[in-house]
């Protein structure tokens, strides 16, 4: 246990990066998740099959290969992003779709009756989307989007994989120093679990204010 | 009926019995043309011998050293020429040794794991020997000294030494040794970008990414080899990589078995033949083996 105790400094760095790709990928992912539910809401048939599409295509390809697709496949057709660049758009798309599936699942809950009022009343379909649909539709799904935003904490380790050093990446590195798998990995777990019981607590307190009561 | 069948079950016993023996005997005349050598029963040695397979840890994407084959899936390579001369030791020089061996593929970072964790029985991986690797397993060996070495493009003429690469993006495999020794040597030098593999850093120097490849001048030599004339070795070694067989932490008799049979080959020249015909083939000059080194 020595082992972590004395790399602390390296474990808060590396959180650091968890911490950072975590919350600005969830916020890409967030708007693309609103995007595509919109999409495949929409009475519009083409919106309807790119928001199917984009579903069916990024929530059925592993995240490993979608980080090597565009961290070495774009590079061979002259795109070409950083390590955490590259990160933060894969992960966004990916929890992007899973977002998207639960909003959708979210709009579904609001009364038809309402939506044709608003139509009768004259609201055109985004106004009514984004006026009356999608904020009783995401505050009817808080506690999923909450199990989204845990994967998405312990799926930012596979960004070590296109060497974006962090909480993973950091226990790797100092693996490879000290030869001490054992209480490296678990110093990792320990980190993990210390930011997704945080973020349950949030997600709870979260769930009280915003939660739908009918 | 039931009596009928039960006599058609012990009829059935016996022939297989039968048929058993014969088969057992007929296999272990053979054995013994072989001349297998016998252990002291409890060694690691003795319990290989039993279960009829080495296991072996070696890397898949090694060119010179451990390659798998794209067409025929063998893996060929020094690393498992030298495995396969410590079988040998085990099972005697049978003709079917290759089906004694079982290779599991190994990563930089996953070989003290399987080593500890009982995957496989010894690593030949491209393993330098070092004191932190020592105090969580062993080593027999060394088998070949390499030296860390510096890959470029071809047309790159900016990087002469390992000084040049201050101020440079340099590319290692994950849990490697090689970054240590690159900062002790150009602490300005740039390696945030690492991978797995190192055929991934050649892939990323290819690209772009980064500038220089770093590692021992042998794992280069078949990088070099295999990018069609886009890289070359600058020959400018920075330190000393001793490669040796990674073992189980404590099992001191089989430490001096694994050692023993380095002895042998290195003197009956064996040693050198196989060398000559694998990495040497990638540009590095046949040296004298070095001893093993038993501490």
């Amino acid at each position: 246990m020595n082992a972590v105790l004395s790399h602390l400094g390296d474990y808060a760095h590396g959180m650091e990066t968890t911490v950072v790709l975590t919350l600005v990928s969830y916020l890409g992912a967030f708007a693309i998740g609103l995007a595509v539910a919109s999409c495949r809401v929409s009475p519009v048939p083409p919106l309807r099959a790119i928001g199917t599409l984009y579903i069916d295509v990024v929530r059925n390809v592993p995240l490993l290969v979608q980080f090597f697709i565009f961290f070495f496949g774009l590079t061979k057709v002259g795109i070409r992003f950083s390590p955490f660049t590259t990160s933060i758009i894969v992960l966004s798309m990916y929890h992007g779709a899973f977002v998207g599936e639960v909003v959708r699942a979210g709009v579904n809950t609001v009364d038809k009756g309402q939506i044709d009022a608003a139509r009768a009343l004259g609201f055109t379909f985004p106004a009514v989307l984004l006026l009356l649909v999608l904020p009783q539709a995401v505050r009817s799904v808080v506690q999923p989007l909450g199990n989204v935003f845990i994967a998405l904490i312990k799926n930012s380790s596979v960004a070590y994989t296109i060497s974006v050093v962090e909480l993973t990446g950091t226990a790797d590195r100092l693996n490879s120093e000290l030869a001490r798998a054992i209480a490296v990995f678990t110093g990792a777990a320990i980190g993990y679990l210390v930011l997704a019981l945080a973020s349950a607590f949030v997600l709870r307190q979260m769930e009280k204010r915003l939660a739908m009561v009918r | 009926m039931k009596p009928n069948r039960w006599r058609f079950a012990a009829v059935l016993a016996v022939t297989a019995l039968v048929l058993a023996a014969c088969g057992s005997s007929g296999s272990s005349s053979k054995a013994s043309s072989s001349k297998a050598p016998t252990f002291p029963a409890g060694s690691t040695m003795d319990a290989i011998q039993k279960r009829g397979k080495l296991i072996v840890g070696t890397k898949f994407d090694q060119p010179l050293f451990g390659l798998k084959s794209a067409t025929s899936g063998k893996v060929e390579g020094f690393d498992v020429d030298i495995a396969r001369e410590m079988a040998k030791g085990i099972f005697g020089d049978v003709s079917n040794i290759d089906s004694k061996i079982q290779l599991v593929e190994t990563v930089s970072k996953n070989r003290e794991a399987f080593i500890q964790n009982g995957t496989v029985d010894i690593v030949v991986a491209t393993y330098t020997v070092n004191d932190t690797r020592k105090q969580v397993v062993d080593f027999a060996g060394p088998y070949f000294l390499a030296h860390e070495d510096i890959m470029v493009k071809k047309a790159d003429n900016t990087i002469k030494s390992v000084t040049d690469l201050n101020g440079k993006k340099v590319c290692s495999a994950q849990g490697s040794t090689s970054i240590k020794n690159l900062m002790a040597k150009a602490p300005q030098a740039d390696t945030s970008i690492t991978f797995d593999t190192y055929s991934q850093c050649a892939d990323a120097m290819g690209d772009g990414r980064v500038q220089a490849v770093v590692t021992d001048n042998a794992i280069l030599a078949g990088l070099v080899q295999n990018s069609g004339g886009k890289y070359k070795l600058l020959n400018a070694p920075f330190s000393d990589e001793p490669y040796g067989i990674g073992l189980k932490k404590g099992d001191n008799a089989f430490r001096s078995f694994l050692n023993d049979q380095l002895d042998k080959i290195e003197k009956d020249g064996t040693w050198k033949k196989l060398f000559t015909s694998t990495v040497a083939s990638g540009g590095v000059e046949t040296p004298t083996p070095p001893a093993p080194n038993r501490y």
